[in-house]
């Protein structure tokens, strides 16, 4: 008998507390700050260096200094957060939420406004 | 003599969404042998030291597994540090500590949710699942991932956590502490659970030793092993016990475990009192040289790791031998005599990891 008591005082508790579970869609899950949803680009600071892409361990990130565009593969990115941390402009980050999910993947590009600074023109040596 | 036959086991288990297939010679209902096989799922983590450098490859160790995802991550990292002599800062080691505990924490409720599962006792297992889920919330909160963290990095972590969040997360373990001990007497005194698990696949301490058995499977044979005690991180600063049991069978398994649910609840409470100020981690700069063999205490038993470097930024060689894979002899030891309603039972009492042990 006295292995059903332990049992009885948890049915109890279950029957007047809060469901475990959120109940989506209704209730939509807030998430903590620090959660890697996706990474997230500030195109106006970037520089086109291409040391997110050098960095990438799957390889997900794409970037085109000729046609000046930043993209990425969100399928492919693990988030891992390597990226945003090798950036020397500090211009991707990490955000809560997670990708969109998707029939097939596809890269989501922007293009970045930089403009390469001009070499400095040479003074001619009389 | 009665009828022998071989039946093919896998290689899908009841429990495990994951391949290991054994060959069962059976007598009648009798187990007398399993051969095992392994390598359904094999993916080459380690040669792609020869693609990715080895900062990347950081990322890749977490992905050995997905339970000691942190402790794989965190290894690697020592062996890094190991080779090219960095000095970690110690709050880093003790943040290191805490997020290994609690990933044993996490381990353990799984496995004991598992177990429960595998034995039919549908209600226990999402109890434990249940609790287990609030430890995943703790993850996310501090690391910002629920199962692979990217927080380690060679020279120390890259998240710190605040004291206010590590006092919080001790009031909530405090808390979950009770649940989890009327949880837990459940397992150790219920009757149905024990007329499952006592004097069910015996391994004697000595032939632990001899098929080189790791972890809860090895202290539970009576040998007292833990690779905490060596004194990575910050273990040597915290002041704890080896749990051991001299039962031998599945019941004492699973008493090693619940035993370290607790040990580990307190190891945490330790490190949040002792952790000290300092930075959480140090600029490396160069390329590794040398060779570094490092061993830790996963959830599931020592992992030994082997790294070496050549100068350039792709290693030379990394590899891994998981605790799953050190036990898979001892479970051929425990399955000779059992009954063969209880392989799958005694399967999951190694806490295998088949992705782990296939790298
Ligand atoms: S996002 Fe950062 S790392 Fe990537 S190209 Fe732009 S500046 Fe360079
Ligand atoms: S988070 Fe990791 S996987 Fe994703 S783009 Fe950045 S480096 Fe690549």
């Amino acid at each position: 008998m006295g292995q059903f008591l332990p049992f009885t005082k948890q049915v109890i508790k279950n029957l007047f507390s809060a469901p475990a579970t959120t109940q989506y869609p209704f209730v939509e899950r807030v998430y903590p700050e620090r959660t890697r949803g996706h990474v997230d680009i500030n195109k106006d600071s970037c520089i086109l260096c291409g040391m997110c892409m050098r960095s990438c361990p799957p390889g997900a990130i794409k970037v085109d200094r000729a046609g000046k565009t930043w993209s990425i593969n969100r399928f492919d990115c693990i988030q891992c957060g390597y990226c945003a941390e090798k950036c020397p402009k500090k211009c991707l980050s990490i955000t809560p939420g997670y990708q969109e999910p998707g029939p097939e993947k596809f890269a989501y590009t922007v293009e970045v406004p930089y403009e390469p600074p001009k070499p400095a023109a040479k003074t001619v040596a009389n | 003599m009665g009828n022998r036959s071989i039946v093919p086991y896998g290689p899908q288990h009841p429990v495990l969404p994951e391949p290991i297939h054994l060959d069962l010679v059976l007598e009648d209902e009798k187990v007398l042998a399993a051969i095992p096989s392994i390598g359904f799922i094999h993916r080459g983590l380690e040669s792609l030291t020869s693609k990715k450098d080895f900062n990347e490859m950081v990322y890749v160790a977490e992905r050995i597994c997905g339970i000691c995802s942190y402790m794989h991550g965190m290894s690697y990292c020592l062996a890094l540090e190991d080779i090219m002599n960095v000095e970690v800062p110690r709050r880093a080691d003790y943040l290191r500590t805490i997020w290994c505990e609690l990933s044993r924490l996490h381990s353990h409720l799984l496995w004991l949710g598992l177990l429960a599962d595998a034995f039919g006792f549908e209600s226990l297992f999402m109890h434990s699942w249940r609790l287990r889920e609030k430890i995943l919330d703790m993850f996310e909160e501090s690391t910002g991932g629920r199962v692979i963290f990217s927080v380690n990095t060679i020279g120390g972590v890259l998240k710190d956590m605040p004291n206010e969040m590590l006092q919080c997360f001790v009031k909530q373990l405090d808390e979950m502490e009770k649940e989890i001990r009327e949880m837990t007497e459940i397992f150790l005194t219920d009757y149905t659970v024990k007329s499952r698990l006592v004097d069910v696949g015996i391994i004697s301490g000595e032939d632990a030793i001899r098929r080189g058995a790791v972890g809860p499977m090895m202290r539970a044979s009576g040998i007292n092993v833990d690779m905490r005690k060596n004194g990575y991180a910050a273990y040597n600063d915290i002041d704890f016990e080896v749990i051991t049991s001299n039962k031998c069978d599945s019941y004492a398994r699973c008493e090693v475990r619940i035993g370290e649910i607790f040990q580990s609840i307190d190891i945490i409470r330790q490190a949040v009192a002792k952790i000290p100020d300092t930075e959480i981690n140090t600029k490396v700069t160069g390329m590794p040289n040398g060779e570094s063999i490092i061993r830790v205490e996963q959830p599931r038993g020592e992992a030994f790791y082997h790294v070496r470097a050549n100068g350039t930024k792709f290693l030379d060689r990394f590899r891994v031998r998981t605790p799953t894979f050190a036990n898979i002899p001892a479970l051929t030891q425990t399955l000779q005599g059992c009954q063969y309603g209880d392989v799958p039972l005694l399967v999951l009492t190694i806490d295998p990891c088949i992705s782990c042990t296939e790298r």
